[in-house]
């Protein structure tokens, strides 16, 4: 009973299933996903397109889009389950507690409105007694945290590149300084070098404003060496569950290991590039057990016909896999 | 710190837009020779009464034989009842242009929300909002305006009115489209992410992204009210014989054309196209000007 001592996580996803609804049948986005964030630490949620990495992200702020519904599973921000909440209660949390950031920065922000002007809107929204001259005080000085120049605050969103223009959207992701920041592929739309450098850009600033950062892409290398933790999600499912450091060192689920052998290494001039075969599961009609099987080259029987179950392999590192479980299973009877 | 500019004056904005028509070509021109033809109307119409040379409603002002052609002290000649013609040019505009006005204005009030709101509630509120539109629609403009006009009786407001209805659905179809569209765009999804009202969204963030649209198909439909309007008067549903109007002259001198007095339904004819013709090269200008393309 002594629940104010233990210290809650910021962000808390409590078997977490969210399925879209639709005309053909029921479609499992997110299958039964748990973690927990504390702050100043780093997630990163990497899948392939269709994998409910998305929908995870957006189901955090409760913006999931029609026909998705939440059927089970918490998601507690600051302790507080926002599934439950009412749809005002859950507009002082969006902006002002978890900021987010899109994919395109060309099209985030409105083509009408000057810059300034979504800052006011933003911080407004939330604190009604600023005035529009605190408001754009306020903004120039995230913009300069973001790298832009405060003056241009009175320039409209083509006035700026796609790289600039993203990190005005974390420039409003993080204005009310949120206690967590998810960015849903934040650097797809840009090329290689803006990329890396929004990439550290977002690192800094959970550094210097102390966020927890959830960082949602399909390409395992951006994450690996920025993350505190990796969830790699397969057609809805967590597949692996750790840091990333022993992701990369140590990846147990066949899919993982596929996914690290398809980044290009240019040290290895002879390196020939894995691809994984076939493509990603019929959500409308998944595979009986593992979702996974078709395309693993290490099916056994039982992955045919049973879901895997979770299984801690090492401190902190998890994986869904019945090769893993096995092994674990053995260990213990020996 | 740099200094804050939130917001600039109108005319601040409106100045250096009109340098720019210039550069703009083909479609620029159309604009300004529109606008330019609509705002000499709009004058002359206002200062009519001060430079007629005569009382535009007066009888008899000439000596019969009326309608006399025109001479040096008529120059645009007199009608049936001997009032001078140049005077009911000069002052006749005021119902035709007032009452586009008004219908277009109407319109707005009308199909603008409407569209938002059907638009972004959907569901069945979007599929009865469509349905008593599109009936709207389908009726020919011009019968259903002079239904609705002799219901209501004469009267600036109410010729507006029955115009307004005519024209109403096609404000509702730009608006329902367009919202459809924009709604889907990441910017509305950005800014409930932020903790945005449902009506914070359409009025902010959708509404003026909706405007350019509206404002061209307003000034298309400057032209079509006033064509129904010189219709309405034309089939006796204008206001009275007491206020100078163009339609009304119209009627006139369709009954003394056989007789070869073409000078009393000529002019004012010609005064209604312009009118039109400007309102048209304004709005095709705009619509050209404000649907973003391609540079060649």
């Amino acid at each position: 009973m002594n629940d104010d001592v233990i210290s809650l996580p910021l962000l808390e996803v409590d078997s977490l299933t969210v399925d879209y609804r639709t005309r053909d049948g029921d479609i499992r986005a997110v299958n039964n996903l748990s973690f927990a964030l504390e702050k100043g630490e780093t997630l990163g949620l990497v899948g392939e397109s269709g994998s409910g990495k998305s929908t995870l992200g957006l189901s955090i702020i409760q913006l999931v889009p029609v026909p998705g519904v939440i059927v089970n599973g918490h998601v507690r921000i600051d302790g507080v389950d926002v599934v439950r909440l009412s749809d005002e209660e859950m507009r002082a949390i969006r902006g002002k507690n978890v900021g987010f950031v899109f994919q395109d920065p060309m099209t985030s922000l409105n083509p009408v409105k000057k810059v300034g002007a979504h800052f006011i809107e933003l911080i407004r929204t939330h604190e009604p007694n600023v005035t529009e001259a605190e408001a754009l005080e306020r903004a120039q000085k995230t913009l300069n945290d973001v790298g832009i120049l405060p003056e241009r605050i009175n320039d409209y969103p083509h006035q700026f590149s796609g790289g600039m223009r993203q990190r005005i959207m974390i420039a409003l992701a993080i204005a009310l300084n949120p206690g967590v920041v998810i960015a849903d592929e934040p650097t797809t739309a840009l090329d290689v070098i803006v990329q890396a450098k929004i990439l550290d850009l977002l690192k800094n600033l959970r550094d210097t404003y102390g966020m927890a950062l959830i960082l949602i892409t399909h390409d395992l290398s951006i994450v690996l060496e920025r993350c505190d933790k990796i969830i790699v999600m397969y057609a809805g499912n967590l597949v692996e569950y750790a840091t990333g450091t022993e992701l990369h060192s140590h990846p147990r689920h066949p899919y993982t290991q596929g996914l690290l052998q398809s980044i290009p290494n240019i040290e290895l001039a002879e390196q020939k590039l894995e691809a994984i075969p076939g493509s990603p599961p019929n959500l409308l009609n998944p595979p009986k057990g593992c979702r996974f099987w078709l395309r693993c080259s290490e099916a056994g029987e039982n992955c045919e016909t049973e879901e895997p179950p979770i299984v801690e392999v090492s401190p902190g590192h998890f994986v869904r896999c019945f090769k893993e479980a096995d092994k674990s299973e053995r260990n213990r009877k020996r | 710190m740099p200094k804050l500019e939130i917001k600039r004056s109108f005319l601040a904005r409106f100045i250096p837009g009109l340098a720019s028509l210039t550069k703009r070509g083909s479609a620029g021109w159309m604009t300004i020779i529109g606008s330019g033809i609509v705002l000499s109307m709009v004058l002359m119409t206002v200062l009519g009464p001060w430079f007629s040379p005569y009382d535009p409603t007066a009888i008899n002002v000439s000596p019969p034989p009326n309608p006399s052609p025109p001479s040096g002290d008529f120059p645009l000649g007199t009608n049936l009842l001997g009032q001078d013609m140049l005077s009911r040019i000069l002052c006749g505009g005021s119902v035709m242009i007032q009452v586009a006005l008004l219908s277009v204005l109407f319109c707005f009030i009308i199909g603008v929300p409407v569209g938002l709101l059907a638009s972004y509630a959907g569901g069945m509120i979007d599929r009865i909002s469509t349905l008593v539109m599109d009936s709207f629609y389908a009726f020919p403009g011009l019968v259903l305006a002079i239904a609705i006009a002799a219901m209501m009786g004469r009267g600036v407001v109410n010729m507006a009115l029955s115009i307004a209805v005519v024209y109403v659905p096609s404000y509702f179809r730009m608006v329902r489209s367009q919202v459809l569209t924009i709604k889907e765009l990441p910017y509305t999804e950005a800014a409930r992410a932020t903790g945005a009202k449902g009506q914070t969204v359409l009025l902010r963030y959708i509404l003026p992204n909706v405007v350019p649209s509206i404002v061209v198909v307003a000034t298309v439909n400057f032209a079509d009210a006033i064509l129904t309007a010189a219709g309405l008067t034309f089939v006796g549903l204008g206001v009275g014989i007491d206020v100078p109007d163009w339609g009304w002259d119209l009627t006139q001198g369709r009954q003394l054309l056989p007789s070869g007095s073409w000078w009393v339904i000529t002019f004012p004819g010609i005064m209604i196209l312009l009118l039109a013709l400007g309102f048209t090269l304004v709005g095709e200008g705009l619509s050209e000007l404000l649907t973003p393309r391609l540079e060649r």
